[in-house]
């Protein structure tokens, strides 16, 4: 049984291998150069105003929930409808009923004021 | 319809989906209502578990294995299921001054009990490791809300995520174990896993994952030295949800161990009985010893609750039809001399005064002798004296213990009842002897005058007349799988 996991053991054998190659190599050849820009978040981006630790506010996360629940929506639905055929009229009320669910919580979210942004 | 699923799977879950159902009518309720009328609210919560209760009702003698064999509806499931509903119906109707005196969101709270009891009910009926994980994280989830509902509250803040990265991390050894289960045996399915498991050779790996099982199932239990978390998360949470967690979760996670372990584990009862031996020795000193130096009321309660979950440890030790018998009685009793004991605590509460504290119990019987009177009924009930439902319990589950011969076992859990009388009695002390504290009246809303009359009958009609609930519990055990294998473990030995 043990020999199927020979594969496995290679390539992490392989890749551990490969970064510390990389690594090794790479300091043997290049060039020590530092200056402030190479010290900064995104050498080649936009340049950072503030800490990154600072406070925002918590809508951001309400915003972010509410987007995981609908996207966990999708995941369900898009395997459902791959199998639409097979899963016939029972599939169908079973999808109902989830996004029932589903629309029970939106009402609640949406009355409860979480998609206001004021 | 896919293969392997028919109508009657639909018809056997029908009080887990009434209550599904009920639980989302009460959040649109919720919205659609305007603040005036959220009291109905509470009713309308009542009647959910109410009717959840009688469609639960014509199940008290089935005995079928549905949704290809995830769900046992048996007589086990059916009397813990009770419990559970039994309980949420008297926590909600004490939580109904409780919750305009802190200001909760009654929508939410009603919503996460009804959540958390669709959790448990799938605990006590699943016998495969899935559902039995789903329905914990059901539970859990919905408990970790409850906690940290009290917002304002650093307490209530503090208990919660404690709470939930303990439970977290519990939760993850226990899938740890289990998936060790499933990768010996090749089946989540617990009685599949029996038949499989008895065939092969004892190997190491499955002692560590039954270990690993009985650690995630102590957290839930609250057994020392898993019991860390109570004290704190007891105290902290708002005091019905403190009422609720300490019997519902507690008689679930039972319902969740007698699963695992005497229908998927019977042949390792001789590894798993002198674990819960010890776990149970220990968890009733070390619960009594703890409770005797409390000031805070919730906190006592807490150390008493661990103490009692000693107690039906004593049962599961017992491993015997008898044993099984005496701790779903004893879970049944518990819930009304606890809630009882809570009903009280959070009566204490009003807009001027925490009620937290024992000195808050002071002076009662001189300006409310009929709550007094019920606190000390509930008190001796806990501590075991003789005409309460406690001492019925206790009588029980030691005799049970004694059949199966662990009578040192006995032995400690009287001297532990000793013990537990000091703590119990003190609270009577400070009602009766204590000089009067001032501070607004206390009032009973018509829902917690019905919450401590059902608390309070039950205490007392089951401790005088306990006939009925021994036929119910021991018709309940006949059914159950567990015993059945366990009869088989000893005839096999």
């Amino acid at each position: 049984m043990l020999e199927a996991y020979v594969p496995i053991l290679l390539f992490v054998l392989v890749a551990i291998g490969f970064a510390i190659f990389t690594l090794v190599f790479a300091s043997l050849l290049y060039p020590e150069r530092y200056s402030k820009v190479k010290l900064e978040p995104y050498e080649c981006g936009i340049e950072p105003e503030t800490d990154a630790r600072d406070r925002y506010s918590i809508r951001f996360y309400l915003v972010a929930m509410l987007f995981v629940i609908f996207d966990v929506e999708t995941v369900f639905m898009f395997p459902w409808a791959v199998i639409m055929d097979e899963l016939a009229l029972f599939g169908l009320i079973e999808m109902i009923v989830f996004l029932f669910i589903l629309v029970v919580g939106y009402v609640y979210a949406w009355r409860k004021g979480a998609l206001e942004w004021t | 319809m896919p293969a392997g699923f028919s109508a009657a799977d639909f018809f056997y879950i029908l009080p887990e989906l009434v209550l599904t159902g009920g639980a989302l009518l009460v959040l649109v309720v919720d919205v659609l209502t305007s603040r005036q009328q959220r009291p109905l609210l509470g009713w309308l919560t009542v009647g959910v578990l109410l009717v959840t209760t009688l469609t639960l009702l014509p199940f008290s003698d089935a005995n079928v294995v549905v949704s290809r064999g995830l769900l046992a509806i048996d007589g086990f499931a059916f009397f813990f299921k009770l419990i559970f509903l039994l309980t949420a119906i008297v926590t909600v109707l004490m939580s109904s001054s409780y919750i305009e005196v802190e200001e909760l969101r009654a929508g939410e709270y009603y919503f996460l009990i009804l959540c958390a009891t669709l959790g448990m009910m799938f605990m006590a009926s699943g016998i495969d490791l899935v559902t039995i994980f789903i329905g914990l994280e059901t539970m859990a989830v919905a408990f970790y809300i409850l906690t940290g509902l009290l917002k304002p509250n650093r307490r209530s803040n503090e208990a919660a995520v404690k709470y939930f990265l303990l439970g977290a991390f519990s939760l993850g050894i226990l899938l740890y174990g289990m998936s060790m289960l499933y990768g010996l045996s090749g089946t989540t399915n617990l009685r599949e896993l029996a038949t499989v498991l008895a065939t092969q050779e004892r190997s190491a790996l499955l002692i560590v994952a039954l270990i690993l099982v009985v650690g995630g199932v102590g957290f839930k239990i609250a057994a020392v030295p898993f019991h860390m978390w109570a004290p704190d998360v007891y105290e902290g949470a708002p005091t019905p949800v403190t009422a609720f967690l300490s019997v519902g979760s507690k008689a679930a996670a039972f319902a969740m161990l007698l699963r695992i372990f005497t229908e998927g584990l019977p042949f390792l009862a001789e590894v798993w009985q002198p674990m819960f031996w010890v776990l149970a020795v220990v968890t009733m000193t070390v619960g009594n010893l703890a409770a005797l130096t409390q000031s805070n009321i919730k906190r006592m309660l807490a150390y008493s609750s661990i103490a009692h979950a000693g107690y039906v440890l004593i049962g599961v030790v017992a491993n015997s039809s008898r044993g099984i018998t005496a701790l779903m009685i004893y879970l049944m009793l518990y819930v009304f001399m606890q809630l009882g004991a809570f009903a009280v605590v959070v009566m204490l509460r009003r807009h001027d005064v925490v009620g937290d504290e024992l000195k808050d119990l002071s002076g009662l019987y001189f300006r409310y002798p009929v709550a007094a009177c019920a606190m000390l009924f509930f008190m001796l009930s806990l501590g075991g004296i003789p005409p309460t439902a406690g001492f019925m319990g206790k009588f029980w589950l030691f005799s049970a213990a004694i059949e199966s011969g662990y009578i040192w076992l006995a032995v400690i859990g009287v001297l532990n009842s000793a013990i537990s009388l000091y703590y119990y009695v003190r609270v009577v002390v400070f009602m009766w002897i204590r000089e009067e504290v001032l501070g607004s009246p206390i009032t009973a809303s018509p829902a917690m005058v019905v919450a401590l009359t059902v608390a309070l009958a039950g205490a007392v009609i089951f401790g005088v007349y306990p006939r009925p609930l021994f036929e119910l519990a021991e018709l309940s055990v006949q059914s159950f799988g567990g015993v059945v294998a366990a009869a088989e473990a000893i005839s096999y030995r």
